[in-house]
């Protein structure tokens, strides 16, 4: 049985851990260190760092955050936020990471999806897509954390990002991210369909049922939850609970 | 809290064996940050090296890696490093290869045509099926947890690498290639991707190797981490 990845995603500002509604009105919720080992004793099966902030304002702290995380946390972590070039990437990898996920750059220079895929591979190279609906099963891709329209259609995007090397999609709705109303199914659908490749469902977890529908409906191979873990509304313990009672995969763990 | 107890109780058993520094060999292939962590957490003092010297004179060798088989390959015999690596298994060190570490322990790869590897695990890296055992397609690279399975041919992982891990537990992996070892008895454990069977560690004598990513695969990882580290 195939199983769903249980991912903890942390959007970081400097040296906090926020949470906002819609990518905005970032709210500080604490230190990256403590949830992310928090959810590492839980049993995550991977964590995702976003630096929010990063692509507006260039250097980011990431790469302090990943290297202090990687003495307590040994399961995959992808990092993005302001990653513009081979460098970056390398500077995050070398730093304990071992994905990064590109938005912004990667809409404004698609050739670094391939560069940084025959770089490192494509399984570490994570398109990460921020979409907000603009009408009945149709998206548009939104960069600098959900702020600027770009014109370009998610579903063209996806489909010419894999194309170009990317391993993984994390895909975000805009619209439902913060909001606790569930997944944007219709778009996880739209995208997972499309392309071969891993889809992380991102925006909207806002309970442990929610992941169901993703999977099922959606056809996800992964789900991504910030808020539900950092308002300690449920457990990763939980969430796997409920996955398994629906009779779907997930690792099975149990800590020692 | 139970975690931070065990892994306390952990350090602490390590430290009172007072085990022999692990080198790991930096042939530029890959991160290297998590498998040092991972050793260190484990209780080891590790050593990440290029220095030929160094590695030959090692008493437990880990040899990481990541991307492909060729370039890794050409690198290990641009530096030298290739022949030591023999030296070391022909002398009985303990050696570890880590996925692509693990591949180039066999005789040969498919990647990107023929390539011959270290010749220490009689067999062949091959890739991973693109079908799985009903037909359908399947994603590659394999990326994901996958627990861990006997293979047909063995009993129990009693005495091996594997020491103390339960079938069923699982590990981390990213690959897109696997490893055929030819002599059944060489198959230590085994993980089912889409049917169909993929090899997750071997262990030949001394020579032992793993697909998944141990410094990646929580606290199952880790446990198998501190068993090499006792062999």
């Amino acid at each position: 049985m195939r199983s769903v990845r249980l991912i903890a995603r942390l959007d970081i500002k400097g040296p906090n851990l926020i949470k906002g509604i819609h990518l905005e009105g970032l709210r500080v919720i604490g230190s990256p260190g403590e949830h992310a080992l928090r959810y590492y004793e839980q049993g995550v099966d991977e964590l995702i760092y976003m630096d929010c902030v990063a692509s507006l304002y260039g250097r980011n702290h990431l790469a302090e955050i990943v290297q202090a995380a990687a003495k307590d946390i040994f399961v995959p972590m992808t990092v993005g936020g302001g990653i513009r070039s081979i460098d970056d990437a390398s500077e995050v990898l070398r730093a304990g990471a071992d994905k990064v996920a590109i938005n912004t750059a990667a809409v404004a220079n698609p050739e670094l999806i391939t560069q940084i895929s025959r770089r490192f591979g494509s399984q570490c190279m994570v398109l990460s897509i921020e979409a907000k609906q603009i009408e009945h099963e149709r998206w548009e891709v939104y960069v600098d954390n959900g702020r600027e329209r770009t014109g370009i259609d998610v579903v063209d995007w996806v489909r010419r990002g894999v194309a170009m090397g990317a391993g993984e999609v994390l895909l975000t709705s805009v619209d439902r991210e913060g909001t606790r109303k569930g997944f944007d199914i219709a778009l996880l659908a739209a995208v997972s369909s499309e392309v071969a490749v891993p889809v992380i469902a991102s925006g909207g977890m806002g309970k442990p049922e929610n992941l169901v529908t993703a999977v099922r409906a959606g056809g996800v191979d992964a789900v991504a939850m910030a808020d539900l873990l950092h308002y300690k509304r449920a457990t990763i313990g939980d969430v796997r609970r409920v996955a398994r009672e629906a009779g779907i995969g997930v690792r099975d763990y149990e800590f020692a | 809290m139970m975690c931070v107890v065990l892994r306390a109780k952990l350090a602490s058993v390590c430290e009172t064996m007072n085990l022999p520094e692990v080198t790991v060999v930096d042939y530029g292939v890959g991160n290297l940050l998590s498998v040092r962590r991972g050793l260190e957490r484990c209780g080891a003092s590790v050593v990440v090296t290029s220095d030929p010297d160094k590695i030959y004179s090692a008493r437990k060798v880990v040899l990481p890696g990541v991307g492909a088989f060729s370039n890794g390959m050409a690198e290990l015999q641009r530096t030298g490093l290739d022949t030591i690596v023999q030296s070391l298994a022909a002398r009985g060190v303990p050696l570890l290869g880590i996925c692509l570490g693990m591949q180039l322990l066999l005789d040969e790869s498919e990647e990107f045509g023929k390539t011959a590897g270290l010749g220490l695990v009689p067999g062949r890296v091959v890739p991973v099926p693109a079908l799985s055992t009903g037909g359908f397609p399947q994603k590659v690279p394999h990326i994901g947890w996958s627990p861990l399975a006997l293979p047909v041919k063995r009993q129990s992982w009693e005495s091996s690498l594997l020491q103390g891990i339960k079938a069923g537990e699982a590990v981390y992996f990213v690959h897109s290639f696997m490893a055929d070892p030819f002599e059944p008895k060489d198959r230590l454990a085994e993980c089912f991707y889409g049917g169909v069977p993929v090899l997750a560690a071997l262990e030949r004598g001394n020579v032992m190797g793993c697909q998944f990513h141990p410094e990646k695969s929580g606290e199952v990882g880790l446990k198998i981490l501190s068993r090499f580290l006792t062999i």
